[in-house]
């Protein structure tokens, strides 16, 4: 499904602040499968997320997406199979549109944007269907600005937005880190959901060694960028996750 | 009453300056100083195909299809060569000093002689029905698949690239529209007033944004008041306010001083009155509080 090879990332080339991340990095994440990407922070968890979707570019290596070579691909036409939802609620919506227009503007996705008019009154009740699996009342907000939902709901609205065209790949950076206990889990359920669903090829970063393990089919855990821990979640319990973690955590501090 | 009506008359035409700058300013969110130059190369555009022999109608429509090309200048300077934004657009600005006064050869072209737009019918309904035909127009657009892109581009770039669209093609489309209404509005100017002078750009930025801000202002909660109707309104309501100030005897010259403090003091009421009214508001709650508070009686 997704194939990386012989990824070699290296910031601040020739300066003193020289950091080698990627060496040589090779993953392959299956099919409809849900794999959690773990590890402390600088450990490249994001970098590698940046780099699948585009947004920073590799030394080398090459990016297989479903068998096709996407190396060479900008951002915005790996965007066409890659959805994302980022760890900030206003990054994956336009904030002063509405949830009606954020929702026509997802739909369109992959389409050709033209000179009609967006917003379509047949599309409605597929919207406000969706909307309703949320269970958080946006159906009846859709002539709401989504800048003046919680950070819960926005979030919410991202993922079923990322998720709307079915993307080949979801990546999920962090999105529940910014919302408290009890919205983060409301969150974390309705991407479950969303997931058993429509079968998702997705990445989840996570800190949550509980959610790591509770959502996801496979947990790699990155360390200077390199994969220290690669397992399906049910042969792992959380606190022999957390003894691992803990004990990378500590190599630093001694 | 010749007040009201010269500034109804000047407002409609700085109306479509207005409305390009808010293509520019709230919408994409770029702040685009290019304005000095466009304004007047519309007018100097105007007066080199009307005195090539060309109708005004044609003349008008040249000056704003070669604004948009200003445009397009400041984005290929900030979108391709990384220059940032505001240095791209003062450096457009610039060049284009240079390239109006190059365009007839002089810095000031009188036009009394010559055909304009206003000799059809009376200038005020003529000015109502382009500056209202415009509107619409935008309002159109800004309602599409392609117009909503360009919202969502000022709003959240990353959103529009998540969609696989090139966000820079809309931040073009947004500059070179928002140019060319800003030169249509010079050329429309020259003809109203006669000439075309190179001087007429300075301070028209500080104009475009007094109008969009006053018309912010103007009943700000009401959601049907479009903002290519307020940048409209602010520009007439800008013209009357300045109107008033040479009519109490200040001199014209002053009245860019006189912009640049509405611009002022506009942006500070927006900015410090909702504050100002919280702390009022807490003050108000501390003394019902002092007032709710059980009294201590006897033990």
């Amino acid at each position: 499904m997704l194939r990386i090879e012989n990824l070699s990332k290296t910031f601040n080339k020739g300066s003193e602040n020289e950091i080698n991340l990627f060496n040589n990095f090779n993953l392959h994440i299956e099919k409809n499968k849900c794999t959690a990407i773990i590890g402390p922070n600088g450990c490249g968890k994001s970098t590698l997320l940046n780099i699948i979707s585009g947004s920073i570019l590799m030394d080398s290596g090459k990016i297989f997406l479903n068998g096709k070579d996407i190396s060479d691909l900008k951002e915005e036409e790996r965007a066409l199979h890659i959805g994302r939802v980022y760890q900030d609620p206003s990054m994956g919506v336009s904030p002063s549109l509405t949830i009606l227009e954020n929702m026509s503007l997802a739909n369109k996705k992959g389409e050709k944007f033209g000179l009609k008019k967006l917003i379509k009154k047949d599309n409605m009740d597929k919207y406000i269907e969706l909307l309703k699996s949320l269970d958080l009342g946006l159906e009846d907000k859709l002539n709401t600005k989504v800048k003046f939902l919680s950070g819960g709901q926005r979030q919410s609205l991202s993922l079923l937005m990322a998720a709307l065209k079915h993307p080949d790949l979801l990546l999920l950076d962090e999105h529940t880190a910014a919302l408290d206990p009890k919205t983060s889990y409301v969150v974390m359920k309705k991407t479950k959901e969303l997931l058993d669903k429509y079968k998702m090829t997705t990445i989840m970063i996570s800190h949550n060694m509980k959610d790591a393990i509770e959502y996801s089919d496979r947990i790699i855990m990155l360390d200077n960028g390199q994969i220290v821990l690669d397992t399906p979640s049910a042969n792992i319990s959380e606190e022999e996750l957390m003894a691992i973690y803990k004990a990378k955590l500590d190599q630093y501090i001694a | 009453m010749d007040l009201i009506i010269t500034s109804l008359e000047q407002g409609l035409i700085f109306g479509i300056l207005a409305m390009g700058v808010l293509l520019t300013y709230k919408v994409l969110n770029e702040a685009d100083l290019s304005v000095e130059g466009t304004f007047p190369f519309g007018a100097f555009v105007f007066a080199k195909f009307v005195m090539m022999g060309l109708s005004p109608i044609i003349s008008t429509l040249i000056a704003f299809l070669l604004g948009t090309l200003a445009g397009l200048i400041t984005c290929i300077l900030f979108i391709k060569l990384k220059i940032k934004p505001l240095l791209a657009g003062i450096l457009t600005m610039t060049m284009f000093y240079s390239i109006n006064l190059r365009l007839n050869g002089k810095a000031n072209i009188p036009l009394f002689s010559y055909d304009n737009l206003f000799n059809i019918g009376p200038t005020l309904i003529i000015l109502v029905i382009l500056v209202l035909a415009i509107k619409i127009l935008l309002d159109t657009f800004l309602k599409t698949e392609k117009g909503y892109l360009l919202i969502a581009t000022g709003d959240n770039e990353a959103f529009v690239k998540s969609l696989g669209i090139n966000s820079n093609k809309y931040k073009v489309i947004g500059f070179m529209l928002a140019n060319g209404l800003i030169a249509l509005s010079g050329a429309l100017m020259a003809q109203y007033q006669g000439f075309a002078d190179i001087t007429m750009g300075t301070g028209v930025i500080v104009i475009a944004l007094a109008s969009i801000i006053i018309g912010d202002t103007v009943k700000r909660k009401a959601n049907w008041f479009k903002n290519t109707s307020r940048a409209i309104v602010g520009a007439i309501i800008y013209k009357i306010i300045g109107g008033i100030a040479i009519d109490l005897g200040l001199a014209p010259t002053d009245l860019k001083a006189i912009s640049a403090i509405i611009v002022i003091l506009f942006i500070a009421y927006n900015n410090l009155a909702i504050d100002l009214l919280g702390a009022a508001r807490k003050k108000e709650r501390r003394k019902i509080n002092a007032q709710n508070r059980e009294p201590i009686k006897d033990f």
